[in-house]
This record gives structure tokens, C-alpha cells and sequence, in this order.
């Protein structure tokens, strides 16, 4: 036993699983950002009074939720870069083609995430409930201040508990970017097993407990957070 | 339009909101074609390119066999899932402390490790032991780390399931005379299970789309079918799009199956029966099924 985990030991020495975490929480992190941007305008587009706007919002949502992100990560290396060469680094950079995948990853994994956070968006705007408005409206206050005031307030805080999950979820996402040739957590395993198979145990074992550290504390701060902010009725 | 955002519009609005419509369609139109004569500008819209999928060989050779890999591999994640599902769910349930907790972080860890960091160690489990032939390996390093996944979370959907109850199914169970296992089995587990049929619907849309994750251990399913399509043909654009709209399309049907499940049932379970977003994972934090 202690011989296996001083093997062990040498092994993980030789990679750099701490720098390979590191990426999953950088693509966690550009990721969420892109997603943030491009699902808050997919839930104004959604909730908007113009038909077209809703329609496209929703023809997204649609098509984009019922994709597998691993589509849409290859979609991404695969025919942007590979077909359509588009580049989003410039060639003279030291290396750009890793930048390059690790930017396309980022894109794919904002692109497919940003559906569920208009959806989360959109459910908290759900919680509140229409008498909110229609009191808004009988006392007087126009639509700025009753958004202000009144609807958008309330939606936020509904909207914490989704956009939680909608985090935790991107960041085991994050590991299909394995897909793009991304340099993080999964390929990292996968090729300590691949040299060393004798320890895959240990080495699943490193690895499965380093995303339950990530996610785990995520979860208990989302449910904290959420509760907190959610508006008792 | 959401009633609880915009009052019912007067004339005015009407006419504000019907410039913003026009402009609006106008604008995702000009996208439109950008895209395609930005496509066609590079050459994505040639016969050559669309024309092997009207060819009987693409079909029998390649999309067919890799739609049925992904649905084989969806069938049985399912089938497994669901009953990892009934027993961790019920072991979280136990009036036995010990069980309650080794359910617990059973679920809870295979709910935080991602689907891939599962499938990649089952498929080099599989393949270098030996354990199943070394062809089906992919397949079941597929199917065990979507079971032990989507069994967890279907775990916790069962658990908020009875959870959800109103408490007096329960009293009223013990009250004449039921103990809490046959309360659980003959009153609450029946209504739950009817209760999240909707969410394990749209569960399997997760398992679906989680099954082209397999593409990445070489599991011959459709995403990799169509790769090789594409890599064969010189036609990747149009070959990811196929897959993709194949996906879409089976994905579509069964949501809208769930939420017509959703309002049927509704009438027949004291709990409340909704479709939980295959976003959103009620409760707790930890998983989050995207």
C-alpha cells in the first residue's frame, strides 16, 4: 500500500494537475462571463412585447438546449477553425493554437451555457407573481418604476438559485473542452492513465475528489446565497 | 407576451411595439444572410458537399448505426439510472441513520464528478481488464458513467419527489396503521414516482445529450459517425449540422412528450407535478444537469 502511494506520488509529480484545474476554473470563469452577457440579451429578447424578438430568443433557447455540448465544442474546433478559419488570436503570438482552442472552447461552452441562463433569467423573472405588477400599476408607478421598484428586485433574487446551478453545471462543462483539444483536467487523466495504468484508481480517485472540492462548497454557497435572497411567500 | 412585465398596450405602444417587431425581424434576417453568403463564400453550400447524404451509404453505413449506438447507449443509461435511482433514493429515505448517510454521499459525490471524468476511467477500466470484451468497451464506459450520473440525480428527484408530499398522506398512512416502509411503498413512492415522470422525461434528453460525450472515448455514436462522415467526404459543416438537427429534433419531441405528461398527471398525485428545466436540479445545490 504505501509503496503504491509513493508511486503514486511520483506519478502526479510528473503532470501538472494543479495547473490543469486551474484551466477548468479560467474556462469556468471566461465561460460564465460570455454566458452571463449573451443569456441576459436572450432573456430581454424573450420576455420583449415584439413577436420577432421573443421568436428569435426562443428559436435559440430551443435549438441550442436540445444540442450536446460536446457538438458544439467540436462544432467549434472542428468547422470554425478548421473549415471556416476563423482565429481568434493573432498567428505571431507563442502559442497561438493553443490560445486559439482554448478561445474556441470558451466561445462554444458561452454559446451552448447562455440558453440556460436566459432560462434561468426568465424563471425568476416567473416567480413574481403577476398581482406584484398589477399593484405596481394601481398605485401609479409607470413601466420604468414598476420594473425598478417592484418586478425586477423580486426577479433577481428568483433567479439566484437556477443561475447557482447553471455555474456548477459549467464547471464540470468545462471538461468537455477536452473535445477542442483543450489543455485541462480530463485530458490531464486521460493521459496519466494512459502511461500509467496501473495506478487508474488513484488517479480517478485525484481527479473526481478535486471536482467534488470545487463543486461541492459551489453548491452549499448557491443554496446559502439563494436562500437568503429568495422573497418568502 | 409576460403579463406580469407589460400591461395590455394602448394605441400608442402598439404602434412602438410594431416598428421594434419590424426592425427586429429585419435585423435577425440581415444576420441571416450574412451567415449563409459568408457559408456560400466559402464554398459550404456546393452540391459536392450536400450531396453524399442522398447517397444510400451514408445513411446505412454511417448516420443509421451511429443514431442507434446513441439511442442503445440512452436505453440502457436509463433503464440502470433509474434503478440506481429506486435504491439510492430509497436508502436516503432509511429510518437507518448509517444508510441514510452512505446514500448520501454516494449520490452526492457521482452528482459533483463530471460525466466525462467517469467515462474516461470506465473506459480504460473496461478496456485494460478485461471485464467486458475489449470492443464493447466504449459502450459500457458509456452507458455506466450516464447510470451512475443520471441515477443520482434521478435519486434526488425522488427524494424532493416525497419530500414534496403534503405531510398528511403520510399521517394519514400511519394513522391506520401502516409502518413507514409500507407507508413509503404503498402510499408516498407511488405518488412521487408519478410526480417526477415529467422530469425523468426531460431527464433522458440529459441522457441523450450527455450519450455524444461518447465521441471523445471513441464511441461509435452519431456526433462520431457524422465526424467520419465529414472526414471521409470533405464535408464536416454539413455533417455536424445533420447530427445536430437529428439530435434537436428527437431531444424537441421528448420535452414536448414531458410537458404533456406534466398536465396529465397532475390530477393524480397529491404532490405538485412540474417539469424541472434539465437545467435546473431542484435542491441542495451540488448537481445541475446541463
Amino acid at each position: 500500500m504505501g509503496e503504491y502511494l509513493s508511486g503514486f506520488a511520483e506519478v502526479v509529480e510528473q503532470y501538472d494537475v494543479l495547473s490543469a484545474f486551474g484551466a477548468n476554473l479560467r474556462l469556468t470563469l471566461f465561460s460564465g462571463l460570455g454566458a452571463l452577457v449573451l443569456g441576459t440579451i436572450l432573456a430581454a429578447l424573450r420576455v420583449s412585447p415584439a413577436p420577432s424578438l421573443r421568436w428569435v430568443g426562443a428559436a435559440y433557447v430551443t435549438l441550442v438546449r436540445n444540442t450536446p455540448l460536446t457538438l458544439v465544442v467540436v462544432f467549434c474546433s472542428l468547422v470554425l477553425w478548421g473549415q471556416l478559419d476563423v482565429q481568434l488570436v493573432s498567428r505571431d503570438e507563442a502559442g497561438w493554437l493553443e490560445v486559439n482552442s482554448f478561445r474556441l472552447a470558451v466561445l462554444g461552452l458561452s454559446a451552448y451555457t447562455g440558453a440556460f441562463v436566459c432560462e434561468a433569467l426568465r424563471s425568476g423573472v416567473n416567480t413574481v407573481p403577476v398581482g406584484q405588477a398589477e399593484a405596481a400599476r394601481a398605485i401609479g408607478l409607470g413601466f420604468g418604476a414598476s420594473m425598478r421598484l417592484v418586478i425586477l428586485p423580486q426577479a433577481f433574487r428568483g433567479s439566484v438559485a437556477p443561475l447557482g446551478n447553471t455555474l456548477i453545471a459549467l464547471t464540470k462543462n468545462t471538461t468537455v473542452a477536452q473535445a477542442a483539444g483543450v489543455f485541462q483536467a480530463s485530458s490531464v487523466m486521460n493521459t496519466m492513465i494512459e502511461f500509467y495504468p496501473q495506478y487508474i484508481v488513484a488517479i480517478f480517485l485525484l481527479f473526481a475528489l478535486g471536482f467534488v472540492a470545487i463543486v461541492l462548497p459551489m453548491g452549499l454557497l448557491a443554496t446559502y446565497v439563494s436562500r437568503k435572497a429568495a422573497v418568502r411567500r | 407576451m409576460s403579463t406580469t412585465l407589460f400591461d395590455t398596450p394602448g394605441p400608442r405602444t402598439r404602434r412602438r411595439i410594431l416598428v421594434v417587431n419590424v426592425v427586429g425581424a429585419l435585423l435577425v434576417l440581415a444576420l441571416l444572410v450574412w451567415v449563409v453568403l459568408g457559408l456560400a463564400g466559402k464554398g459550404q453550400f456546393t452540391a459536392q458537399k450536400w450531396s453524399p447524404f442522398l447517397t444510400r451509404n451514408v445513411w446505412e453505413n454511417f448516420v443509421l448505426p451511429g443514431l442507434w449506438a446513441t439511442l442503445k447507449a440512452a436505453f440502457f443509461a436509463i433503464i440502470g439510472a433509474n434503478v440506481f435511482a429506486l435504491i439510492f433514493g430509497i436508502g436516503r429515505l432509511s429510518q437507518l441513520a448509517p444508510i441514510r448517510w452512505v446514500s448520501g454521499a454516494v449520490v452526492e459525490f457521482f452528482r459533483a464528478v463530471p460525466v466525462l471524468i467517469m467515462m474516461i476511467f470506465f473506459y480504460f477500466g473496461f478496456t485494460q481488464s478485461g471485464i467486458v470484451p475489449a470492443a464493447d468497451g466504449p459502450l459500457y464506459a458509456v452507458v455506466v458513467a450516464l447510470t451512475l450520473y443520471n441515477g443520482s440525480v434521478i435519486a434526488e428527484l425522488l427524494r424532493s419527489g416525497v419530500g414534496n408530499l403534503p405531510r398528511g398522506q403520510r399521517e394519514a398512512a400511519l394513522t391506520i396503521g401502516l409502518r413507514h416502509g409500507q407507508s413509503l411503498r404503498l402510499v408516498e413512492l407511488p405518488q412521487a414516482m408519478l410526480a417526477m415522470l415529467p422530469s425523468m422525461v426531460s431527464q433522458l434528453v440529459v441522457i441523450l445529450k450527455d450519450s455524444a460525450l461518447g465521441y471523445i472515448i471513441t464511441y461509435p455514436e452519431l456526433l462520431r459517425t457524422a465526424r467520419l462522415v465529414g472526414s471521409n467526404f470533405g464535408n464536416l459543416l454539413p455533417s455536424l449540422l445533420v447530427a445536430a438537427v437529428m439530435f434537436i429534433v428527437i431531444n424537441w419531441l421528448l420535452t414536448t412528450l414531458a410537458e404533456k405528461t406534466a398536465a396529465r398527471l397532475s390530477a393524480r398525485t397529491a404532490g405538485p407535478v412540474r417539469v424541472a428545466a434539465p437545467s435546473t436540479v431542484p435542491q441542495d445545490g451540488g448537481g445541475g444537469a446541463l
